[in-house]
């Protein structure tokens, strides 16, 4: 146990073969689906960031070469515990067949916007999805998760929550106080840290990862701490399994760090050629997430180019529709919720400021 | 003299600083090598070294505690919170430490540091992009607040607060980095080029803490408006076509309570115009000064113009921002009362 902070869990091996004790065995349905989820975030991904480019909405972040975590992770648990995401995880929603024109129009800011307007694109909230609500200050949902967890056991319920934080972001003291309550109330959460060695132009080491791993600070805390190739969809699977069960038995938290890569930029404001070799993804020696689970399946004769190449087509229809569904209500700027939804949900009901305020502005 | 905008002002001022003072250094998130996300500290690294313009971890609370110690130590930090809705984190620091550390131990210890933080709206950053955190260093007391509006000021005033002996909160409007902003978001960008303000020294010079500058004189009204407001509230006077005096405050506290009066007293009315929400706002306790030294010279009620009392909404920007319109309503409303 106290060695796998240390090491690096793998099922798929280099040539694409699932291998050794962690293997989920997961049936072809659940590993076409698996890889469904991942295409899907990626097409939408490279859409909405050329939508940007275009001026259509205000901000994008890319998932590019993490999305087999999100994927795994909402497909491996229960469509009841719920998930304290960060801002790259949409290939959690996609495993769950979210609406992409709920998507689409939230990055709009339009009318039809679930969020009413209130929110910077791609900080998503989808409670029935199992995916708490997103805002851009880093870090601050972690210790809710071990709340939500807390909450559960508290009421004798079998939910469990699933937290994220990137590893740029274990500096805040966000994540160090979840960890001890975690720890301390032996709460049914598993915290993941997803190490996709940068944060935004410092990379890891500045967040102490050169000193040690991320999953090892479990191990201070009293809890365990699992590293897994966060490039390998099986093994974030198996590891997830693993947490959950534990959580659900009520041995406590589990520590997970998913040793990945960002591959694209941070987001839509910076051009990482001013602090990386831009080519550095191409040499990720863990490889193309994607690539690798469409080499597991083609091993296994259930996937070949053909099927390969019309799921993407497919998904790129799907996409284009959506992204059309959106621009017909309109883009950001073009189409908003009524204003009335700035005032509202303030409080549950408005106190007299924001009655004369709305008032004020004629609505 | 060169022009420069804000960022350009804003860097030449921590190259003076950590030209002339080996004590002073510079740090904060992707502020070393990459510059900053609005390259305020670009080529500052290159230059000066890794010891003395560094990247930090990603925790607020590290970076001021870490600025803290320094300054009780000796030295001069000039900190980056790359935004200020991302100060929070800091807040126990900056108001249990920072705060109090020459009252409590007696004169044995002080903090002379600098926070820089950009902060306000108008660039569509939505909820934690866009916030106006003033009013809640201003309520601190021991803590300094400065908000340039011009690349000449913002050079000037960062020079002084970072030769001051106390923490200053410095708070960087990023909506007129790269150009003055009237509010009116449907015209086009306007850079600093041309703008007397942005002729700045290259070499040292400093801009007082705690004296405002007088904008525009006028006979009718007085406005009060600091950071990107001030350039709203030139405009917004225009539109009214009230013989308004626009007082830029520069910095909050201090505050050049003087110069406020003065202006009320000729003037007989005055507007408070800042983009934080209204109800206990900045603009509050600028209000309450006004009534209690300006009463009797008072033709009209104190105005005050601001966002409104809910987050900062990404649709709604435009209906958020307390624009020109905004304000040439209050003025004339001033002018009937
Ligand atoms: C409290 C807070 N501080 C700073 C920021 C600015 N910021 C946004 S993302 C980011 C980097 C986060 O890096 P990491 O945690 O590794 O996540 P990644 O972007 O790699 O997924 C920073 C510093 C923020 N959003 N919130
Ligand atoms: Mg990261």
């Amino acid at each position: 146990m106290r060695d796998l902070p240390y090491g690096l869990i793998r099922v798929l091996d280099d040539g694409g073969d699932a291998v050794g004790p962690w293997n989920p065995n997961l049936s072809a349905e659940v590993l076409v689906a698996g890889l469904r989820a991942m295409l899907l975030t990626r097409a939408f991904d490279d859409r909405m960031f050329r939508l940007h480019r275009q001026g259509k909405t205000s901000f994008y972040m890319k998932s590019t070469g993490e999305e087999a975590i999100g994927a795994a992770q909402s497909m491996a648990l229960d469509a009841n515990d719920m998930s304290f995401p960060t801002y790259r995880m949409l290939s959690w929603l996609m495993a769950r067949e979210y609406p992409l024109e709920d998507l689409v129009n939230q990055i709009f800011s339009n009318a039809n916007d679930p969020l009413k307007g209130r929110q910077l694109p791609i900080l998503y909230s989808a409670r029935d999805y199992g995916f708490y609500s997103l805002s851009g200050n880093v870090g601050s949902r972690f210790g809710a998760a071990v709340g939500w967890a807390m909450a559960s056991a508290f009421k004798h319920d079998t939910k469990i929550a699933i937290a994220h934080i990137g590893d740029g972001t274990t500096a805040e003291g966000d994540f160090h106080e979840a960890l001890t309550f975690a720890s301390v109330y032996r709460a049914p959460v598993i915290l993941c840290v997803v190490n996709n060695q940068w944060a935004i132009s410092t990379y890891s080491g500045f967040a102490g990862g050169e000193s040690t791993t991320f999953a090892a600070k479990a191990l201070a805390y009293g809890l365990p701490g699992l590293r897994i190739d966060g490039n390998d969809f099986l093994a974030v699977w198996a590891a997830t399994e693993w947490a959950a069960e534990r959580a659900r038995t009520n041995n406590g938290a589990t520590l997970i760090e998913l040793f990945t890569y960002r591959a694209a930029a941070h987001s839509t404001s910076d051009d990482p050629g001013k602090y990386r070799p831009v080519d550095e993804a191409a040499h990720w020696p863990l490889g193309d997430p994607v690539e690798r689970l469409r080499g597991h399946i083609t091993r296994l004769g259930i996937w070949d180019d053909t099927k390969h190449e019309a799921l993407i087509a497919g998904l790129d229809s799907t996409v284009r529709l959506a992204v059309k569904a959106g621009e017909a209500i309109g883009t950001l700027g073009k189409s908003k919720p009524s204003v009335k939804e700035m005032f509202e949900d303030v409080f549950a009901t408005p106190d007299w400021r924001l009655i004369e305020q709305r008032r004020e502005l004629g609505i | 003299m060169t022009q420069m905008n804000m960022i350009q002002a804003l860097n030449s001022a921590l190259d003076v600083l950590l030209t002339d003072d080996p004590d002073t250094l510079t740090f904060g998130q992707d502020v070393g090598y990459f510059g900053g996300v609005f390259r305020v500290t670009e080529g500052l690294q290159k230059k000066h070294g890794v010891t003395r313009c560094f990247d930090t971890p990603i925790s607020e609370g590290g970076i001021v505690a870490a600025a803290i110690g320094m300054a009780a130590y000796g030295l001069r930090p000039i900190v980056e919170i790359q935004f200020a809705d991302y100060i929070l984190p800091a807040y126990d620091q900056l108001v249990s430490e920072a705060a109090r550390l020459r009252y409590r131990s007696g004169g044995q210890f002080w903090a002379p540091m600098t926070v820089r933080a950009p902060y306000g709206g108008g660039i569509f950053g939505g909820q934690t992009h866009s916030q106006s955190p003033e009013a809640i260093f201003a309520h601190i007391t021991g803590l300094k607040t400065v908000i340039p509006s011009n690349p000449y000021d913002a050079k000037g005033l960062l020079i002084a607060a970072v030769e001051d002996d106390d923490p200053v909160i410095f708070l960087e409007p990023k909506r007129i980095y790269n150009g003055p902003f009237d509010g009116r978001q449907n015209q086009s960008l306007r850079t600093w080029a041309n703008e007397a303000t942005a002729e700045v020294p290259e070499g040292r010079f400093t801009v007082p803490l705690g004296k405002a500058a007088v904008v525009r004189e006028g006979r009718e009204a007085t406005v009060l408006a600091y950071g990107t407001m001030v350039h709203v509230a030139a405009a917004g006077i225009n539109d009214s076509g009230v013989n308004a005096e626009l007082i830029d405050l520069r910095s909050i506290v201090p505050l050049d309570i003087d110069t406020i009066i003065a202006s009320v007293r000729k003037t007989g009315r005055c507007v408070i115009l800042h983009e934080a929400s209204r109800f206990g706002g900045f603009g509050g306790e600028l209000s309450a000064l006004v009534q209690e030294r300006c009463f009797h010279h008072l033709r009209a009620p104190i105005e005050r113009v601001a966002g409104w009392d809910t987050p900062y909404p990404h649709a709604f920007e435009w209906d958020y921002f307390p624009g020109p319109t905004r304000l040439a309503d209050a003025l004339r409303r001033a002018m009937e009362a």
